[in-house]
């Protein structure tokens, strides 16, 4: 509550407040604008909740990782150069987005919607890749429905793909959007949230990473 | 070729999943359409469509909307009753051979249809409702933060409910108890569609229901009034906030392990079957990460209830305050820590079952404190035996045997002659009854006047109540005493006649209970019929504390025309006794969200997703997901969301109410 | 007050004695025991219970608007001491409770042997448990006496003061094995072994059934527990061997069938790998066993150090005399072995072709560890 008050006052005390004290202020008359502030707590939020969502994940990956029900395991599977160079494209896909983001700060409206549209092509290029793996991987009899590892490994990497998809929508219609209507407040609001949720898939990726390929490839 | 057609156009949905050759099912049908024509024939023959589109299912404003969810929770009230007193009744015949009027088929459903509808469609929406309705007021705010996802929430809770509904006449519900435990909801033992109908339902209100635990947890952190800190917050905000907390912390787990559940069921994965790797064990435990939560995410409001209500009904500030926020949030933290105690009989070990054990019962602590709060602040009061005041002494007796029933079952070698026994059965109800829906009756008469303007009857109101309460005492101790003679739960045909009288002073209680419900609804009748006698003008009728009180009954749309400042925890009362005096000119224009019909399209689009992939209608499915998308999207290039209510509207409002006013002494 | 409340309580406690409390008044030792402590935390908890409900119902007298004499503090709303005593009065109970629930849930736990038979007779030396192996079938319950080699179908029976040993699994879905009158229950999953030590002190027939809902035949689920004597137990035991019938393999999965309301069946004979391969989910032939995938696994999988476990698992069979396909389902192992030998030669080896996806009977039902691919 930054905003400056101009007070309004009770007309007159009643009769058992203090003498001394400064009458009471009951009431402002300002607007409060809330929502900005509360979009980003609310994105965050839901973030968090977001997050659980792979934490049940990444959990029962952890339980059944190693239910290969005699089938092909981790080590067989995993070609790490590929998701190496799957690593690289979201990650670098992060930092133009974080470009994007600089260049918003200073009003630069091309040059936002230029790093948005490099962001774009490194998270198609990151889901093309985790695609080709999926095929390649049912081509070679290891579908989700071959063993209780396959089903998590594919439950896991996969949500965090259907949100890479979802956060490429999104960056289509904001791309759109600040064409449209320049950056105004709204979409640079709208562009932070995207950053937030961008940035958020990297975090998750990189546990991912670590945590099923480097971990299944040293297994 | 016809054959093929046909499973394109229609999935798995064929003639015979219409239950016509069962005369329960279609009698209701009947019922239930006859009374649908009715309603729609009156509604177009007053021309009241556009109103009610315009006013309230396209509305922002959180009071409407928490008002809908009261309604949605009232009508999902009977259908969850309807199904309790077909139980009730089987159970009372199906002694001696007998076996009774339901078979297995239906049984089964009835009973999974029971929790998933109380838990889900009734108690969620109430509790949902109250805190739509109330908090904003309590923190002098003119709406949530993000109104229009309020009502794309509602609307989803609708969407599920009304896919529970469907599946009354359109195929089959669930026949697996509430928790759907795999194997058994697993493909293999539940082929048919009941188990897709709950889990799309209860993915469909899950989005809802999340977004609007997220919704009203900003609307707590960021929108409260000037001068009202966290701990000067009213203590149903307080307990609204940490319930908000407990659900985006948890519906996210439920999510995902539906999510699982259905991959399981669609994809042909193996999270949860019984062979090649899978695990139904882990389904377990993940169901109740988030369900014993849950059951927090039910009381914890209630809890905020009683507190307001027993301060204002004593005249007394609330007794230990600050203990009681402590006491709020440690149960919030520790109702995370207690999930086993739900199935202490899978073999999981002494020393993890008693740990389990123990952490159950530590949070008998906070909320024993609570409840002798709530007896202190009653000492040296001056208490007045209104209805909400009623139900609150009913739930403080009630509460305490539920409470040491619970504590009794967290012991797990008890719990191991006891684990889903009727006095399992006996336990929960004494709670979620004594205090849930105790505690919501308390608030719906208490904040009735606030929302309506008038109180509701009060004849009738004790009718109910002690229709209610003595009904539940013979519905559920005989389930007490019938546990203990080691009866489980959930059986349709018994075989010791010696037990029968039991049920049938359970059926008993039932039909009481239904007594309870229907003077419940001829009270609300006679009280709008009433009305100009229960009017109440001042918008203070109980001489309250918070807030809520201090503006009009029912408040304008803006709630407040000048945003309140905050001295103390009973904000109205301090300024009732320092002598604040109502603004009566300096009106501004008001600032507020728009309307729109997305949040009510975006749902219908989400229950017709749902409903496509219950029956495997893919081609629907596709198209009803790129609707949402498209939707969604389209909705977000709308960019002028809201508007300035006109300082002439205020002034209009304002004089109304200080005519009314002058109308009082 | 008290008097009258106690008259008025009696036709209760009237109505009560005439039913049997089979919880709280059982025949077996350990669920005596459960009952007590049933009883002693209840007792525990009405210490706080009873005071807390009669100061509700004083207060709300005293305190009531008409009564103009008692005091009226409206700002009253703190006092430490009290708040003290508020959290502490429960935070004692819960210490007390808690230390008795440490101690009770390891003394009870049901994978525990049992010390004592009854309150005052600890376990003879030397005696053995009478070993009894549960499987909950769709809708009746499988005994098999591994010890006798007979089995019997919704109808067990134990010798009196004998401790019993159950190890208890499930075909197709959850249920729970449950016996009030003998001990407190468990529950018995697929692919799952759970265990459970009792005793039973007093000859008679008790009721047993299952206390998790289970699908259609749930309320039928029920089978008589015989308490005999020793003398009649082992006539018991010859009645069902002279009863004929023989549990092998086929007739299991014939039996497995879902049926409800099922009646009382013996059987002579019983094939005595068949409780493990049930554990194992590898009754039908063709079939992998779970313990020798989770084997495979263990080692690495197959194309890693889990062929070498695999040749090591058919060795031990065969050296062990049971080379047949039947005995634990193992041709699957060896058509894994074969099939990732294979897969080897061709593919030098990222993936494995599904070895194990197709056993020779993979028609042969819809179930179990052969069903693959999405249906």
């Amino acid at each position: 509550m930054t905003t400056t008050v101009e007070a309004m006052h009770g007309s007159h005390a009643g009769h058992d407040t203090p003498r001394d004290a400064t009458p009471p202020v009951f009431y402002v008359r300002d607007e409060h604008a809330h929502e900005a502030a509360s979009t980003a707590l609310g994105f965050w939020i839901y973030l968090m909740s977001d997050c659980l969502i792979f934490a049940v994940l990444f959990a029962t990956y952890g339980v059944l990782g190693t239910s290969y029900a005699a089938g092909p395991t981790a080590k067989e599977l995993f070609d790490l150069p590929l998701v190496a160079l799957n690593t690289t494209m979201l990650l670098l896909s992060s930092i133009t987005y974080g470009f994007a983001m600089l260049a918003m700060e200073k009003g630069r409206t091309g040059q936002t919607q230029g790093w948005l549209a490099i962001t774009l092509l490194f998270g198609l290029a990151f889901l093309g890749i985790e695609l080709y793996e999926f095929a390649h991987l049912i081509h070679e009899g290891a579908g989700p429905w071959r063993s209780a590892f396959l089903s998590s490994f594919f439950t896991l990497v996969g949500t965090h793909g259907l949100h890479v998809t979802f956060g490429s929508v999104w960056l289509v219609t904001l791309m759109v959007q600040v064409a449209r209507r320049g950056l105004i407040p709204a979409n640079r609001r709208r562009l932070m949230c995207l950053s937030m949720f961008w940035h958020f898939l990297d975090v998750i990726w990189i546990g991912v990473f670590t945590f099923v390929y480097l971990m299944g490839a040293l297994r | 070729m016809l054959e093929t057609l046909t499973t394109f156009l229609f999935g798995r949905l064929s003639l015979e999943s219409f239950p016509y050759h069962e005369p329960i099912v279609v009698a209701t049908f009947f019922a239930v359409m006859l009374g649908g024509i009715a309603l729609v024939a009156a509604l177009s023959y007053f021309k009241l469509w556009g109103y009610l589109w315009k006013e309230w299912f396209t509305t922002v404003d959180h009071k409407r909307i928490g008002i809908m969810y009261m309604i949605l929770g009232l009508i999902m009230l009977l259908r969850g009753f309807a199904d309790a007193i077909m139980m009730r009744a089987q159970q009372a015949i199906a002694f001696n051979g007998s076996e009774g009027y339901l078979n297995s088929h239906h049984f089964d459903q009835v009973f999974t249809a029971h929790g998933v509808i109380m838990i889900f469609f009734v108690a969620m929406p109430f509790v949902t409702g109250l805190m739509n309705y109330v908090v904003p007021l309590q923190i002098g705010a003119r709406d949530v933060s993000f109104p229009f996802l309020n009502n794309f929430s509602f609307w989803m809770t609708v969407g599920g409910a009304v896919l529970i509904m469907a599946s009354l006449f359109v195929g089959e519900f669930a026949r697996t108890g509430w928790l759907a435990y795999p194997p058994l909801s697993g493909l293999e033992a539940s082929p048919d569609v009941g188990v897709d109908y709950y889990i799309w339902a209860l993915q469909v209100a899950g989005v809802g229901t999340t977004l609007s635990g997220i919704n009203l947890i900003c609307t707590i952190v960021k929108m409260r009034a000037p001068g009202m800190t966290m701990m000067k917050m009213p203590v149903f905000t307080w307990t609204s906030l940490c319930t908000n907390v407990l659900i985006v912390a948890s519906f996210p787990i439920l999510t995902a392990v539906l999510v699982l559940l259905s991959l399981d069921r669609y994809v042909g994965t193996h999270f949860f079957t019984n062979d090649m790797g899978g695990n139904p064990m882990m389904y377990v435990n993940l169901i109740w990460i988030w369900g014993h939560p849950e059951v927090y995410i039910l009381i914890l409001p209630c809890f905020g209830i009683f507190s307001e209500v027993t301060s204002t009904f004593t005249g007394k500030k609330l007794f230990g305050y600050t203990s009681m926020v402590y006491a709020t949030v440690v149960i919030t933290i520790l109702s995370y820590l207690v999930w086993l105690h739900h199935f202490f009989t899978m073999g999981s070990g002494a020393s993890v079952n008693s740990f389990f054990g123990i952490t159950t019962m530590i949070i008998s602590i906070p909320t024993g404190a609570k409840i002798f709060n709530w007896l202190f602040t009653m000492y040296r009061g001056r208490i007045r035996f209104e209805l909400p005041m009623m139900w609150t002494i009913a739930f403080m007796l009630t509460f305490v045997i539920g409470g040491m029933t619970g504590v009794l079952l967290a012991v797990p070698p008890a719990d191991f002659v006891l684990h889903n026994s009727l006095f399992l059965i006996a336990h929960f109800h004494n709670v979620i009854i004594g205090g849930v829906l105790f505690g919501l009756f308390a608030g719906i008469y208490y904040w009735w006047p606030k929302a309506f303007g008038f109180r509701l009857d009060p004849f009738w109101g004790k009718m109910s109540f002690w229709f209610w309460v003595i009904g539940f005492y013979f519905a559920f101790m005989p389930l007490y005493v019938l546990g203990l003679m080691g009866v489980t739960r959930r059986l349709r045909v018994f075989e010791d006649p010696s037990l029968q009288i039991w049920f049938q002073i359970a059926a008993f209680g039932a039909v009481l209970i239904a007594l309870g419900i229907g003077s419940f609804l001829i009270q609300i009748a006679v009280s709008v019929l009433k009305r100009k006698q229960l009017v109440d003008l001042t918008g203070d009728p109980w001489h309250g504390r918070t807030l809520e009180w201090a503006t009009s009954s029912p408040p304008p749309d803006y709630n407040f025309a000048f945003t309140p400042v905050i001295h103390d925890n009973d904000a109205w009362w301090d300024m009732k006794k320092r002598g604040y005096a109502r603004p009566l000119e300096g009106f501004r224009p008001i600032h507020m969200p728009s309307n729109t019909g997305t949040g009510i399209i975006l749902a219908g689009i989400s229950t017709a997703l749902g409903f496509a992939l219950i029956w495997h209608i893919w081609w629907l499915a596709a198209v009803s997901f790129i609707g949402l998308l498209v939707v969604a999207i389209g909705h977000t290039f709308n960019y002028n969301r809201d508007f300035h209510i006109p300082v002439d509207e205020v002034v209009r409002t304002e004089s109304e109410r200080t005519r009314l006013l002058s109308g009082q002494v | 007050m008290s008097r009258y409340r106690a008259i008025a309580l009696l036709p209760v406690m009237a109505a009560l004695s005439g039913c049997n409390l089979v919880v709280l008044n059982p025949a077996g030792d350990v669920a005596s025991q459960q009952g007590d402590l049933v009883v002693i935390s209840t007792l525990l908890m009405l210490l706080i219970i009873v005071p807390v409900m009669a100061l509700t119902v004083l207060f709300a007298w005293r305190y009531r608007q008409s009564n103009n004499t008692a005091r009226y503090e409206p700002d009253w709303d703190h006092s430490t001491q009290l708040e003290l005593v508020i959290w502490a009065a429960p935070l004692l109970i819960i210490i007390c409770l808690g230390a008795i629930t440490w101690v009770t849930t390891h003394k009870l736990d049901p994978y525990r042997p049992l010390d004592r038979i009854a309150a005052d007779k600890p376990v003879p030396a030397g005696a053995k448990p009478l070993d009894v192996q549960v499987v909950a079938l769709d809708w009746k319950w499988l005994f098999v006496y591994p010890e006798y080699g007979i089995a019997s179908v919704n109808e067990m029976a134990a010798p009196v003061d004998r401790q019993i040993r159950f190890s208890l699994t499930a075909s197709t879905v959850m249920n729970s094995f449950y016996v009030p009158a003998l001990a407190g229950m468990i529950y018995t999953m697929p692919g799952m072994e759970t265990k459970l030590h009792a005793v039973i002190n007093e000859p008679g027939t008790y009721k047993g059934f299952s206390s998790n809902y289970s699908g259609a035949g749930f309320s039928h689920m029920r089978f008589a527990f015989l308490g005999l004597s020793n003398q009649d137990f082992d006539g018991w035991v010859s009645k069902v061997k002279t009863a004929g019938g023989s549990l092998d393999r086929n007739a299991y999965l014939a039996l497995e069938k879902p049926s409800e309301a099922v009646p009382v069946q013996h059987f002579g004979t019983v094939d005595p790998k068949l409780f493990n391969a049930v554990v194992n989910m590898c009754v039908r032939p063709g079939t992998m066993c779970m313990s020798d995938m989770a084997a495979i696994d263990r080692a690495g999988g197959l194309n890693a150090g889990g062929k070498a476990a695999a040749d090591a698992i058919l060795r031990a069979n065969t050296l062990a005399g049971f080379p047949d396909t039947q005995a634990t389902g193992l041709c699957t192992v060896a058509e894994a072995v074969e099939a990732a030998a294979n897969e080897a030669a061709v593919n030098s080896g990222a993936a494995v072709q599904r070895p194990t996806v197709t056993p020779i009977s993979a028609s042969a039902s819809p179930a179990g560890p052969q069903r693959l691919a999405n249906p």
